[in-house]
């Protein structure tokens, strides 16, 4: 009896644990080892334009060619570690922005009365409603030299010809500063509307005045959610090629337009994977160890 | 100069839009007093206690704490220290971080700061527990580094907030005489607030019995429980047997009243005048009643009745008594003998008496 419901358990678990292993399997593991595969294949001008890396060679022998120099390639040009680096950059310094936009705005939302909460915490997501592409594109009639922003500052007075923003890093930074501060501002949230108020009054009664039991007891605490909105902002913004494609000018040097370019100019695959599969294990690595550190914590108590 | 009170409370109002929390207090506390509020949830106890603490202003009245105003001075400015009812230990701090939190602030020398921190640690018997957060102690451990904090820093006075109502029953009791201890040891004036009326009696010097934002009475613990001002103060703390009566006759001291509901004239004490027809509450306690199967010799109020009901809780039991008039009196008397021999049986008729100077006349 005992023996049949444990077996019952297990194939239970088990079909609870399979949509979400099967979904990752099927839409994550299987085309990265598919983009792995032609990062380490040879190019040829073919379709595919890559060539197979198991053959058959003479007398029966089943042969496996790995072709690193894709990868060997990468460090050969520097445009590749420069892509990298700026990519780099963007990222980060758009994450620096967007938690600084994003922190008051969230602790605003989360301070403010119940009944308006819900209200404002819609208009930060309500953006979402209209397509990224659309957003962007409203960004480019913003900042373009004859554009709403140059043209209200011009019929100001305030300048005489158009400051150039559009095809500049400083149009990339806005515009994803702007796309991706939802995702900023809503685990932030989150974690801010969850935190009791008396440790405020806790901290004030034991005689720390308000900016100080901030910087003590409520950035501390928000601390999750900062590292949430942090990697939910930065991972995508590395590798982001819309919008950088679309405001960034021929000078903005990002990884996601470096494999636009590989893949379809130069239709050459194979070091377009291994341009993406380099990016992956780049960003991939540090969470890992981040999250084996937390878990470290975390069973230290 | 000694007639200075540590806080003075001046006829402190509170209101949140219509509804008057707190109405028109007036309140005295001596240095190293122990006082408690007393009063049902909602009666304004807390409010009061948070406006001591600045965590509420006034609308209207003032507060001074040792003779300064503290009407527009922020929490983190007062001489005072709260304990939180949900004692709001900082999570990302150890017990040691939270103690040190708030002689931190006052910029005390790091050596000085680890040598109070010990000192507290030891007080409260958590020692061994320095280096653990919160979420890793039990109720009673984190009540104990709550108390430890507030005490830290040697406020003025400490205001507690419920302190003990996350505690289950034996460590509450357990805790409320550590509590007395330590209030003895550190000389720091307690205000603490609570709604259970035994504890305010087991602790406090003093008992503030609060109704609809007002102080109804105040007084030690055996004023308030022998000599209730009013009804309301006499049903609250302990039990009480509310006899309705008119004032037949007397001479200024035993006094003669009709006590319609129980069908008999009874004699009570009360040392003011009472104008003859006058109505009148005669409150009487359970425990200053005897209950017997014969009229005692010498008997003044006797009255006759069944026993409708028994609450044995051990070392003494409760009757409820139907009496012949209709009324229903409440008796208790400790279990002296082993066995429970003689023990009064249900439904058995009994004889209640009691002395004229145990009952108390309430006018209010």
């Amino acid at each position: 009896m005992s023996g049949n419901s444990s077996l019952k358990q297990k194939l239970g678990r088990f079909l609870v644990g399979l949509p979400p292993y099967g979904w990752l399997v099927v839409f994550f593991l299987l085309p990265f080892l598919i983009v792995l595969k032609i990062s380490l294949s040879e190019l040829q001008a073919a379709i595919p334009p890559f060539k197979a890396i198991f053959g058959w060679a003479e007398d029966n022998v089943l042969q496996l060619r790995l072709n690193f120099g894709n990868y060997a390639y990468l460090f050969s040009d520097e445009l590749y570690v420069l892509a990298y680096l700026n990519s780099l950059k963007v990222a980060a310094l758009s994450t620096l922005l967007t938690l600084l936009i994003g922190y008051p705005m969230a602790y605003t939302i989360a301070r403010s009365p119940a009944r308006i909460r819900n209200a404002l915490l819609m208009l930060v997501v309500l953006p979402f409603w209209t397509s990224l592409l659309i957003r962007v594109y409203s960004w480019m009639g913003i900042l373009k030299n004859e554009g709403l922003l140059n043209s209200f500052l011009m019929g100001l007075g305030v300048i005489d010809s158009p400051i150039q923003i559009m095809e500049t890093n400083t149009a990339v930074y806005i515009g994803i500063v702007y796309s991706y501060l939802p995702y900023m501002i809503l685990p932030l949230y989150a974690t801010l509307e969850k935190m009791d108020l008396t440790l405020l009054e806790a901290a004030a009664d034991l005689g720390c005045p308000p900016f100080k039991a901030f910087l003590r007891i409520t950035l501390p605490l928000s601390l999750p959610g900062i590292i949430a909105g942090t990697l939910l902002v930065f991972i995508p913004a590395v590798g982001e090629f819309v919008i950088p494609d679309l405001l960034g000018g021929p000078d903005t040097l990002m990884i996601g337009k470096v494999i636009w370019a590989e893949f379809f100019d130069n239709r050459d695959w194979p070091v377009a994977s291994a341009v993406a599969v380099a990016i992956l294990v780049l960003l991939v690595a540090p969470i890992m160890l981040y999250q084996r550190n937390e878990a470290r914590a975390e069973e230290k108590g | 100069m000694t007639s200075q009170p540590l806080i003075r409370i001046e006829r402190v109002s509170k209101r949140f839009g219509d509804f008057t929390a707190v109405n028109q207090v007036d309140l005295d506390i001596q240095k190293g007093e122990f006082f408690a509020l007393l009063g049902a949830s909602g009666c304004g106890k807390t409010t009061l206690l948070r406006m001591l603490g600045g965590f509420e202003t006034p609308t209207e009245g003032r507060i001074l704490i040792d003779g300064v105003d503290m009407s527009h001075v922020p929490p983190y400015e007062r001489p005072v220290n709260m304990m939180f009812q949900s004692y709001a230990l900082f999570p990302h701090m150890t017990v040691e971080q939270n103690i040190a939190f708030g002689l931190q602030q006052d910029r005390m020398p790091k050596a000085q700061i680890a040598e109070r921190v010990k000192a507290m640690l030891d007080m409260v018997q958590m020692t061994p527990f320095a280096k653990r957060k919160p979420a890793q102690l039990s109720g009673g451990q984190r009540q104990r580094v709550a108390l430890a904090r507030s005490l830290a820093k040697q406020p003025k006075v400490l205001l507690l907030d419920e302190p003990l109502g996350a505690l289950d029953k034996k460590l509450r009791e357990q805790t409320q005489l550590e509590l007395v201890n330590i209030q003895d040891k550190v000389g720091i004036t307690f205000i603490i607030v609570t709604h259970d009326q035994e504890e305010a009696m087991t602790m406090a010097s003093r008992v503030g019995i609060m109704k609809e934002g007002r102080i109804a009475q105040i007084g030690t613990p055996f004023e308030v429980y022998e000599t209730p001002n009013s009804r309301f103060v006499g049903d609250f703390i302990g039990n009480a047997n509310m006899i309705e009566a008119t004032v037949k006759s007397g001479d200024g001291s035993d006094w003669h009243v009709e006590a319609e509901s129980l069908g008999t004239v009874i004699v009570t004490r009360h040392e003011e005048s009472l104008p003859s027809g006058s109505r009148v509450t005669v409150m009487v306690r359970p425990e200053k009643v005897k209950i017997s199967r014969e009229i005692p010799p010498g008997a003044v109020n006797c009255v006759t009745g069944r026993i409708s009901d028994i609450a044995y809780l051990g070392d003494m039991s409760i009757y409820h008594v139907a009496l012949s008039g209709g009324a229903r009196l409440q008796v208790s008397q400790a279990n002296l003998r082993h066995g429970g021999g003689g023990r009064l049986a249900h439904d058995e008729e009994v004889v209640l008496t009691w002395a004229p100077g145990d009952s108390v006349v309430l006018l209010g």
